[in-house]
């Protein structure tokens, strides 16, 4: 039964060339659908491409119901699968930086290393933004630490703070992406065609 | 149609990846990431160059341990995986091409000052939010925690509003 490495069913040597390999094929598929280029990815919020949220979704949704899929399998022991803690503070303003950040530099950290991969040049810029970004949270901890350590509710489950049942708050999910999915359609035919 | 343009369904990629984040949850009990391995990175940089400056940085501190070094971590392994998928993706494709993607409304320069602060900012937000789009967002609503929606809303929704200021770099 899952997670396999954390209860050394498979050795934890084997780990790192795991991680390789998983790397490879997330960083295959970003490339391959198109998350190299900025243009396509900044088309989200002008709704003339709506790659984004299409891969976004899909791909939660398939894990979500796969992960309640597994554990009703008896597969996995979703007790020891890692929780996001609830940082909520933190959580929100640090969202709202990354927000700016996404429609001025039109990349996030993982599509900004496919698009590095391939030679985009602005993916490379991007990149280095990003360490020096890190660099100066690090240096200047002191004044985010208020913040940072500020409000933590624990890892806490998103049917939970809703007060709805884990089965039904998944069915709703996927019923509003297949209307996201819908709507993107009904949108992209409206808006101005863009190049690039 | 320019070969380079044929980009696979994003329907496809996205259930692909999920069935990938599904395996390494099942694999690792953990989910993807991308900026952590930044991190590791920032501070193993860091630390060589000026080790007593990293060991009394109350941040940096905490990801340097004597008998763990920083680079010897999952997430950077996966990411130096997602570096070589990329290339293999993109040299398939015909996209291998060192250019600076812009709109033709903006210059190059405009574009690279642009990705920089973007990359500058991603980089304060993704350490202040524990986790960035990968890790934080797509991860942490795949195992459903509220953490993950809240960052996935608060990011989407911060670009969503922010567009409009933003939109002569773009459209």
């Amino acid at each position: 039964m899952g997670p396999l490495i954390s209860q050394d069913i498979i050795a934890s040597e084997w780990n790192h060339v795991i991680a390789l390999l998983i790397g490879m094929v997330f960083g295959f598929f970003l490339e391959s659908s198109g998350f190299s280029s900025s243009r396509k990815l900044a088309g989200v919020f002008y709704g003339y491409d709506f790659i984004v949220l299409k891969f976004f979704f899909s791909a939660a949704i398939t894990v979500a119901v796969g992960l309640i899929y597994f554990e009703y399998m008896g597969w996995i022991d979703l007790s020891l699968v890692f929780v996001n803690q609830f940082y909520v503070t933190a959580l929100i303003v640090g969202g709202v930086i990354m927000g700016l950040g996404f429609i001025m530099g039109g990349f996030c950290p993982g599509t900004s290393l496919v698009g590095a991969a391939i030679g985009k040049i602005d993916a490379w810029v991007f990149t280095g933004g990003l360490f020096l970004g890190i660099f100066i949270f690090s240096e200047a901890f002191p004044l985010f630490e208020g913040i940072y350590n500020s409000e933590n509710l624990g890892p806490v489950k998103v049917y939970e703070s809703l007060g709805i049942p884990r089965d039904w708050f998944v069915f709703g999910l996927i019923i509003i992406a297949l209307g996201m999915f819908y709507m993107t359609g009904i949108i992209q035919k409206r808006v101005k065609k863009v190049e690039y | 149609m320019d070969r380079s343009k044929n980009y696979f369904n994003p329907y496809f990629g996205g259930v692909m990846v999920g069935l990938l984040l599904l395996a390494t949850f099942y694999i690792t009990g953990r989910g993807l990431g991308a900026s952590g391995a930044v991190k590791n990175t920032v501070v193993t940089t860091v630390h060589s160059i000026a080790p007593d400056h990293a060991k009394d940085s109350e941040y940096m501190s905490k990801f340097i341990s004597d008998d763990k070094h920083p680079m010897n971590t999952w997430l950077v392994f996966e990411v130096l995986g997602i570096l070589a998928g990329g290339l293999l993706s993109g040299s398939l494709a015909g996209r291998l091409k060192w250019k600076v993607e812009h709109s033709p409304k903006i210059s190059s320069r405009r574009r690279l000052i642009f990705a920089a602060l973007g990359g500058l900012l991603f980089g304060i937000g993704s350490q202040l939010g524990r986790g960035c789009t990968s890790g934080g967002a797509l991860s942490g609503m795949a195992v459903l925690s509220t953490a993950g929606f809240i960052s996935m809303i608060s990011i989407f929704g911060t670009a969503f509003i922010a567009a409009y200021f933003f939109r002569k770099n773009w459209i």
